[in-house]
């Protein structure tokens, strides 16, 4: 496997284009989750000279390593002022690098401090969460609570380094007592044998560099891959989605110029009577992918779907045979339909009944706590529509994945919750559409995002075992 | 699915061959936010300084809205010390896509007794006020961004939708948190949303987006003869605002600007990379941040981006 470092001049442009990944890691600073990230991005030469000239300077300063010197590399990954004032890390930081076969977004999700709020950001846009575990401690309540949230939000692909295994002596009987303690907690939580997701553990020092970025030759009893070449390899999730969901596109506006065509594409050539009654559906394609000819449905509150055939892909002067998510397009269609921001095309047939009645997970984000009876606003899609909290039906517990009774939830609690929505959405169970079972909550008084919700259930459906932990 | 490392899938049930690329990824990534903030504000405008971010950030408009018009004005603040090809280049962009140009003007302020010249000549930070009033003289409630998250420590802390209050001021420790990509704007009368859709691109994906998309760029982004002194480490033209100190020797250099910003605090770099496949390799091989290399602004002091950011900088 070979990384960025050395790209011989002329050779960028020739190399195939490199994919996008999208990661997260969930961990403690003592797991070592600062060193893991820093050694992530030092090995694949993410660090530029500057940065880690300032880098080895603090470290000196602070005596790291003693008499043999060395950088703390969990320094790459150190934040703000505000943050180090306070010896705490607030939120989640973003971090970009890059190898000859991908580019990788990294959402560094501190541990301590609201875990669970900051766990949930993160996981929410991951292809995949690193989850660290340190070798010497095993796993911990904290790791039955990452792995609990990490499950809940369908992540596809979970690996769990287990780090520092140089202050075990590299042994390989700690490392597969902690493997199997893992996989039991997998198989209570279903992460791993569901389906959806799997479920992998390395043995890694992240201080040292085994199996970071080249597999070490000091754990001979481990035949697996490295991290970064799991995160190299592993299938995004919008190719796994593609393969089991229909086509969905909520609208995000519709494109009418009317006249009002863009300069630059008129003295381009564009032909400005033939685009006159121009009328395309602007958004991104969540799930799914269209074809031109294709049957769809149009589906707005208070009316029943209405269908119609795709005749037009088009982005920015290219006209689309098909097209598939996560693209951006606009989309036109055979019929005149009244077609607004909100609405949501689907591929024919395929959608269940809007509902006003709204069965959900809620994993509750703000200081503010949840009450029955309160009022608040759900964004879904593109469409925000009035709810008011009808019952809590419990909370659960991260670390015996039990449901609680509770009737109010706080920062940080994941419960059950029925909700009367003002107007019907088209909503459909986060088990399997990770963008259309996806909703926020808001606080209609100052608009702050209070919960991200999973839809659990279509009314009518049996409850889903899996929601009923 | 099995826990299976082999072969990524390349072929989909619907028969889409390959996945996007990473280039094609954040395009779309960009232009969803785009819509969405045009769909849910008011009144928008974008920041156009005619900097490399900024004019992506523009073509990225062009594509979301194609074939109508950019629906929303530009906003540049000008420091009165910009380079000069820089703003004839940001006045043809204007006038070729139809665009309304709104202009903060540092000098304006600084006329009027409103801001005081700093000691050390630099302008950037200035430019914080005229901002601030030029969003609330027009009443925009979004202003869009060409802020990335790999550029400094406290851009990677912040949100794609960034909330400020009455003031300006950016609050890292009562950010919303951002889920899938569903983005909360809402906010109170007063308050205003900065919006960064190119958050999670690089400086090499702004450069390889530009050569794919055949974007033009101020000339300065390629290497070109130019009087320059040396000063903090740095290239420093010689021009009306950026005058050498007797002890600083003027040469003339082959070098191109990196980021483009104010002239009293940008400096230029050595190159040969005269054109946009020879800067690609370049900031490919580079082994210097762009900030690191060029502002003089962000080296004040370690969390500089942080404090300019919440007194309601860019």
């Amino acid at each position: 496997m070979t990384t960025i470092s050395e790209i011989p001049a002329g050779s960028i442009n020739e190399a195939l284009p490199t994919t996008l990944f999208r990661f997260a890691t969930a961990g403690s600073v003592d797991d070592g989750k600062s060193t893991l990230v820093g050694r992530l991005l030092h090995d694949s030469k993410a660090i530029l000279a500057d940065t880690l000239d300032a880098v080895a300077r603090t470290s000196a300063d602070r005596g790291f390593g003693g008499e043999k010197g060395g950088i703390d590399l969990a320094l790459l990954t150190d934040g703000l002022r505000a943050e180090r004032e306070q010896g705490i890390t607030i939120d989640v930081a973003y971090r970009y690098f890059a190898t000859d076969r991908r580019s990788f977004i990294l959402a560094d999700c501190p541990g301590h401090v609201q875990y669970t709020k900051n766990t949930v950001t993160g996981a929410s846009t991951a292809d995949a969460v690193v989850v660290l575990i340190d070798a010497r401690k095993g796993v911990l309540e904290q790791t039955r609570r990452h792995l609990s949230v990490l499950q809940l939000l369908r992540v596809a692909h979970v690996i769990v380094a287990v780090n520092k295994i140089d202050l075990v002596d590299f042994s390989e009987s700690v490392f597969r007592e902690i493997e199997s303690d893992v996989q039991q907690v997998g198989r209570e939580l279903g992460l791993g044998s569901d389906g959806i997701s799997d479920l992998l553990v390395i043995p890694v020092s992240a201080l040292d560099g085994d199996n970071v970025v080249d597999r070490s030759e000091r754990t001979p009893w481990y035949t697996g891959p490295a991290l970064l070449e799991v995160l190299e390899t592993l299938p995004a999730a919008d190719e796994l989605e593609s393969h089991l969901e229909s086509f969905r596109f909520p609208v995000q506006l519709v494109i009418r110029p009317q006249g009002a065509l863009a300069p630059d594409a008129v003295a381009a050539g564009l032909d400005v009577e033939a685009y006159r009654d121009y009328r395309a559906y602007a958004g991104q394609i969540t799930e799914g992918s269209v074809k031109v000819g294709d049957q769809v449905s149009v589906l707005a509150p208070g009316q029943s779907p209405r269908t119609t055939t795709v005749v037009g892909i088009d982005f920015a002067g290219a006209s689309l045979e098909e097209a598939a998510a996560p693209q951006s397009v606009a989309i036109r269609l055979a019929d005149e339909f009244d077609v607004a921001r909100g609405d949501t095309i689907a591929a024919a047939g395929t959608v269940r009944e809007a509902s006003a009645d709204l069965y959900a997970a809620l994993c509750w984000l703000s200081p503010k706590p949840l009450r029955e009876g309160q009022k608040v606003l759900v964004k879904h899609g593109t469409r925000t529509v009035q709810a008011m909290v009808r019952n809590v039906s419990g909370k659960l517990d991260l670390a015996t994945f039990k449901l609680e009774a509770a009737s109010n939830l706080e920062l940080n609690d994941i419960g059950h919750a029925q909700l009367r929505l003002a107007a019907p959405l088209p909503l459909e169970n986060y088990l399997h559409h990770r963008r259309t079972g996806a909703f926020l909550v808001i606080d209609p008084l100052d608009g702050n995002t209070l919960a991200a919700g999973l839809v659990k259930d279509h009314p009518g459906d049996h409850e889903d075992e899996r929601y009923s932990i | 699915m099995s826990t299976s490392l082999t072969e990524e899938t390349q072929v989909t049930k619907a028969g889409v061959s390959t996945r996007l690329s990473s280039l094609d990824t954040l395009e779309s990534e960009a232009i969803h936010i785009i819509r969405e903030v045009v769909a849910e504000f008011e009144k928008p405008a974008l920041l156009f300084s005619g900097g490399k971010d900024s004019v992506v950030m523009l073509h990225l408009a062009t594509k979301a809205f194609w074939p109508g018009k950019v629906p929303f004005p530009v906003l540049h603040v000008d420091t009165g010390h910009n380079f000069p090809e820089v703003i004839d280049f940001r006045d043809r962009t204007v006038e070729r896509l139809g665009l309304k140009l709104v202009v903060g003007s540092v000098q304006e302020f600084i006329d009027r007794g409103e801001l005081a010249e700093r000691a050390d000549g630099t302008r950037n930070p200035l430019q914080t006020v005229p901002l601030l009033d030029a969003i609330q003289q027009n009443k925009f409630d979004a202003v869009f961004g060409g802020g990335r998250r790999d550029e400094d420590k406290a851009r990677a802390k912040e949100r794609i939708l960034s909330l400020r209050d009455e003031f300006g001021q950016w609050d890292p420790r009562n950010q919303r948190p951002e889920l899938w990509n569903l983005y909360n704007g809402r906010h109170t009368v007063g308050q205003h949303v900065r919006a960064f859709p190119i958050s999670n691109w690089t400086e090499l994906d702004i450069w390889r987006y530009i050569e794919r998309e055949n974007i033009e760029l101020p000339g300065l982004y390629y290497a070109h003869q130019r009087e320059v002194f040396a000063r903090d480490g740095m290239w420093r033209a010689v021009g009306e605002v950026s005058q050498p100190r007797p002890d600083e020797e003027v040469i003339t250099k082959t070098v191109r600007y990196r980021t483009v910003g104010d002239m009293s605090c940008t400096g230029a770099v050595e190159s040969n990379a005269f054109t946009v496949s020879d800067v690609v390799v370049e900031v490919a091989a580079s082994t210097l941040t762009e900030r690191g290399a060029t502002r003089a602004d962000d080296r004040i002091s370690e969390a500089a981006m942080e404090d300019r950011k919440k007194d309601g900088y860019f």
